[in-house]
């Protein structure tokens, strides 16, 4: 059931309803407790830690606060409030009464908050243990498997399963099947074994497949938490801080729906099912030491913008469905981004610097992930430099003005160059030269400078490049022309034509939810009035239609 | 003695080659754990018991003396008359399976190992009652029961060796892993891990907790599965003593506690050394609540899947209901929202679970009717009531909130104030067990129970049950 309210990103560990975070030195606990009646809907009960997108988001809000909020926390536990369960995953009756499009969109963020502890653990140091302390199952034990250390509680009857393929007649969609074979490399026939048998698997066989990395009986297994909580703080090295903190970032919505931040802008043309997202330079002056980046904490404009960009995303993902195209403008000097990401670049070492440079790749990520078509538009006034033509090039195109002043310009910095990979490991320039490192070269040489229209046609930065009387009618034309095609195979296209290249963990967990996932999502094996997913807590049980296809 | 000799069975065990590989390693581990975990002591004394030796309903059992390790554990299916059909489910009509059904395995393994686990666990929840039994009488119907609780785990992990491979022989295996009580392997289902170390308590475990292992078994009973089916079939033979031990155990006890009230000047049962009405009360409303929350979630899927599979029916199904899909029917259901009691329709699949709860309360109703019968002939002033279903849960939709003994919802706050009035204190408790001191002479009897109306396989109370090895 798509609740009728807009769903809001922000939260606050103080407004959680489901966890519970606290920070003890190097420590953090994050205790799930799931409310059963504090669901986003009236429609479902979330029984026995089963989840819905509200506790989701808290949980995204919990890992990015533990970065930015507590960068001197090296471990953080994941527990159960709940006796004998650990988490029973997505709650089926949500997802049985969601729409098509929520279920895509639920799918889609959790998947990015697995993704986000597995950041915070590559980028931040900052360590996953998940303490199994009961039932682990489907999208618990997803969660579970995003966490660096997996202990399982040994009591003769705690398991932990993915028994979407056997009871539910769906997929893991959280990365459930790419994480066993990829991340944690289970035997692909016993990974075949597990994922269906619904019972799941316990104790020291569990240990022995390497679906767990340790198993503890239930006297010792608060002691085990300890032992392997020390061990993975003995890991990281070093000390950061002291954290900032992150003030809400809440638009102002008009009665249109426009959002307006401090910097980004969302202007909806409903009918035209069009968006124009816009982000600002700052007028204010940036910090261009570590001491003065540390001081703005989150005031300053590169996660500013970036908070501000994540939440319009989401926004536009979630509560605008209709919205086909969106519009990337910028607004601003080409000098202040550059200047901005010199002063980044220059102290890396910073460890608020990498959060924010982590944070901002995550955006980025974001908005490739994003199932609308985005066209970004680089016109007089524009200021599409390093961190901010990494977001024109995610775009499906970049429409340039030609103009005879040559005021129009983009410029390169070092965030389009490495730090910024996409979702498979490549840069967006890698992406865009796929196998020629020659443009790459030439393009890299050209930094820190002005690159006016004409030399961004020449390097293939540019999808067309217009001048000023054909410049109206060629963008409008195309934007018409884009949003009168089906969404479905547009979808289809661009998440196809986006990530040109090799296939990481990451893009393969994005690539086989929309094509796998998506796609049995709207069989009717799964929700045809027979279907399993329809079917589940009903008195009826499912009927297949026994085609393979 | 070779194995197929020592184990009574009708399941042709000496041609069986699966069967004899998995028993002749589950067999002495069996062994073993009935020795550790097994009643504490007693075991090179000779008791009284029956053996099932055969299915004829005529001569199914056997009465000797024997030690209970030489006890001959057996495999018994009620045997059928021709070709069976399930009688219910959306597969009502075909043939009955006799192998597992690849699409069940899952659930009709669970449902399998659930119900074992239930068995030896009684057993180690008991095996110290042996130390404080009353009579030689009781102290025989205690080891009556332990030995065929462990005959019931043998029928069940004959099903997991017969018919799971590898995996049933790991489930049976677990079986005997586990430990009722034990906070790193605790049996499955709480109830079982409760302590049962009063005799009150027994009576009360087998009243009320065994009694809705008759109402899985005869659910079960029906199943589609059918040597499930059988196995269940025959088990409910020898669970009827069990009940019969349970429901007249706490019927001799009220008897007495009436006999002791008018005996005393100020009609204290206590003061004379015995075990009060309002005491027994007090355990009935314990054991009773603890014992409703073995038939699962109210409004259940697992319970509709069992029943749309055929593996689990409803009471009495063939013989009770015309129709056997129980689909399009509702159940009117009670359920607490919003801190109100309300009334809500439950599909009736989903609501099997209450179905079958219903039924249970029905004949334990009838059960405190009788006992009320005692106390009135007695001539005293007194009514034993059953608790409502709602009281004092810790599973299912009325937990998490609380009600008084009639299912009227009250605060926490009203709750605690009454607790030591409603459930055994720690002090009751005591008192109970300071009771708990062993008779062994035949024909004695504790001064807080009364002797039984016959005695076993028509010998009398008097006879010695148990011959004491020195």
């Amino acid at each position: 059931m798509v609740p009728a309210m807009a769903i809001s990103f922000q939260t606050h560990p103080d407004r959680y309803k489901h966890w519970t975070l606290t920070i003890d030195g190097d420590r953090a606990e994050l205790v799930m407790d799931v409310q059963p009646f504090g669901g986003l809907s009236d429609a479902y009960e979330l029984k026995l830690n089963s989840y819905d997108l509200g506790v989701d988001i808290e949980l995204a809000d919990a890992v990015q606060r533990l970065r930015f909020e507590h960068p001197e926390v090296k471990v953080c536990v994941v527990k159960s409030g709940q006796m004998r369960v650990f988490c029973a995953g997505a709650n089926i009756p949500m997802l049985g009464s969601s729409t098509h499009a929520f279920k895509v969109n639920f799918c889609k963020f959790t998947n990015e908050t697995r993704l986000s502890i597995e950041d915070a653990s590559h980028h931040s140091g900052q360590k996953y243990l998940a303490a199994l302390n009961g039932t682990c199952a489907g999208g618990g034990y997803e969660l579970a498997m995003a966490c660096d250390h997996l202990l399982l509680i040994d009591d003769g009857a705690s398991a932990v399963s993915l028994p979407e393929v056997p009871l539910l007649g769906v997929l893991p969609g959280t990365g459930g099947l790419t994480r066993l074979v990829d991340k944690r490399k289970i035997r692909r026939d016993r990974a075949d074994v597990f994922c269906t048998t619904s019972e799941g698997i316990r104790g020291k066989r569990a240990v022995q497949w390497g679906l767990v990395d340790e198993i503890a009986p239930r006297s010792k297994f608060d002691e085990a938490i300890a032992a392997a909580a020390e061990k993975l703080a003995a890991s990281v090295e070093g000390t950061k801080g002291p954290g900032i903190t992150l003030d809400p970032v809440v638009p102002t919505i008009d009665d249109n729906g426009n959002l307006v931040y401090q910097y980004v802008t969302v202007e909806l043309a409903q009918d035209a099912r069009t968006a124009v997202l816009k982000i600002r330079t700052p007028d204010e002056a940036q910090p261009t030491t570590a001491e003065a980046i540390q001081a703005a904490g989150a005031s300053q404009w590169s996660l500013r913008a970036f908070r501000e960009l994540d939440d319009a995303l989401l926004q536009l993902r979630v509560n605008h469905l209709d919205i086909g195209l969106v519009v990337l403008r910028t607004e601003g000097e080409l000098e202040t981004v550059l200047g901005i990401d010199a002063t980044l670049y220059a102290n890396r070492d910073h460890w608020l610097v990498n959060e924010i440079l982590a944070f901002q790749a995550r955006v980025l990520r974001r908005l490739d992930l994003t199932a609308k078509s985005f066209f970004a538009l680089v016109e007089e006034g524009t200021a599409f430099g390093g961190v901010l033509l990494e977001v024109a090039l995610a775009a499906d195109r970049i429409y340039m003005l030609e103009d005879e002043d040559e005021k129009v310009a983009v410029a390169v910095s070092d965030a389009n160059l490495g730090p910024m990979p996409m979702s498979h490991g490549l840069t967006r320039l890698q992406a865009r030269f796929l196998g020629d490192t020659a443009p790459i070269g030439r393009i890299a040489e050209r930094k820190g400078e002005r690159v006016i229209t004409t030399e961004a046609d020449e390097l293939g930065l540019v999808t067309i490049a217009a001048d000023d009387i054909d410049w109206d009618d060629d963008v409008r034309i195309a934007l018409e022309e884009r949003v009168s095609m089906s969404p479905d195979a547009l979808t289809g296209m661009e998440a196809s034509l986006r990530f040109p290249g090799p296939e990481s963990a990451d893009a393969k967990i994005f690539a086989r939810l929309s094509a796998w996932q998506n796609w049995i999502f709207q069989r009717p094996n799964a929700v045809g009035p027979e279907g399993a997913l329809t079917k589940y807590g009903m008195p009826e049980r499912p009927t297949f239609q026994w085609t393979r296809c | 003695m070779s194995l197929t000799d020592s184990i009574p069975n009708n399941v042709d065990l000496g041609s069986d080659r699966k069967l004899l590989r998995a028993l002749e390693k589950w067999q002495p581990d069996f062994l073993n754990w009935w020795k550790e975990m097994g009643p504490d002591g007693f075991q090179e004394d000779k008791i009284y018991l029956r053996t099932a030796i055969d299915v004829d309903p005529k001569g199914w059992a056997t009465y000797d003396y024997v030690k209970m390790p030489d006890y001959r554990w057996g495999i018994f299916l009620t045997p059928r008359e021709g070709e069976r059909q399930i009688n219910f489910g959306e597969e009502q009509g075909k043939k009955a399976w006799e192998e597992v059904p690849g699409e069940l395995r899952g659930i009709l393994r669970r449902i399998i190992v659930t119900q074992a686990d239930t068995e030896p666990a009684s057993v180690e929840q008991q095996r110290q009652l042996g130390k404080t039994a009353p009579s030689l009488y009781d102290l025989r119907s205690l080891f009556q029961v332990n030995v065929e609780e462990g005959r019931h785990l043998w029928a069940m992990v004959h099903l997991l060796h017969q018919y799971f491979g590898k995996d049933g022989r790991e489930e049976a295996e677990a079986l005997l892993e586990r430990r009722s009580g034990d906070a790193d392997k605790p049996r499955i289902l709480q109830t079982f891990n409760e302590k049962t170390d009063d005799w009150l308590s027994f009576f009360c475990f087998t009243m009320f907790t065994d009694r809705d292992g008759k109402f899985q078994l005869a659910a079960l009973s029906e199943s589609g599965f059918d040597p499930l089916a059988r196995a269940t079939q025959f088990m409910l033979t020898e669970e009827s003593f069990h009940l019969f031990t349970g429901e007249t155990g706490v019927e001799r006890v009220v008897q007495r506690a009436c006999e002791l009230t008018k005996q005393d000047p100020n009609g204290d049962a206590r003061a004379q050394g015995g075990i009060d009405l309002p005491t027994i009360q007090k355990w009935i409303n314990f054991w009773f609540s603890s014992a409703v929350e073995l038939f699962g979630g109210e409004i259940s899927s697992n319970a509709a899947d069992y029943f749309a599979t055929g593996l689990k029916g409803r009471y009495r199904e063939a013989a009770k209901y015309d129709e056997h899909q129980a689909l399009g029917n509702v159940y009117d259901m009670t359920v607490f929202e919003d801190g109100k009691l309300n009334q809500r329709e439950v599909p009736l699949r989903n609501a099997l679970n209450e179905l079958l709860r219903d039924e249970y309360v029905a004949d334990c109703t009838r059960a405190v009717r009788l006992w009320n019968h005692t106390i009135k002939k007695q001539g005293v002033d007194f009514e034993l009531k059953l608790p409502n279903r709602r009281f004092n849960r810790s599973m299912g939709i009325y937990s998490g909130a609380t009600f008084d003994l009639e299912g009227r919802p009250i605060s926490v706050e009203e709750f605690e104030a009454h607790r030591a009035e409603w459930l055994p204190t720690l002090e009751d408790r005591a008192y109970v067990r300071s009771l708990m001191v062993p008779v062994y002479e035949p024909g004695q009897i504790a001064n807080w129970i009364s002797p039984p109306k016959k005695g076993v396989n028509g010998q009398p109370f008097e006879f010695e049950y148990v011959q004491f090895n020195q």
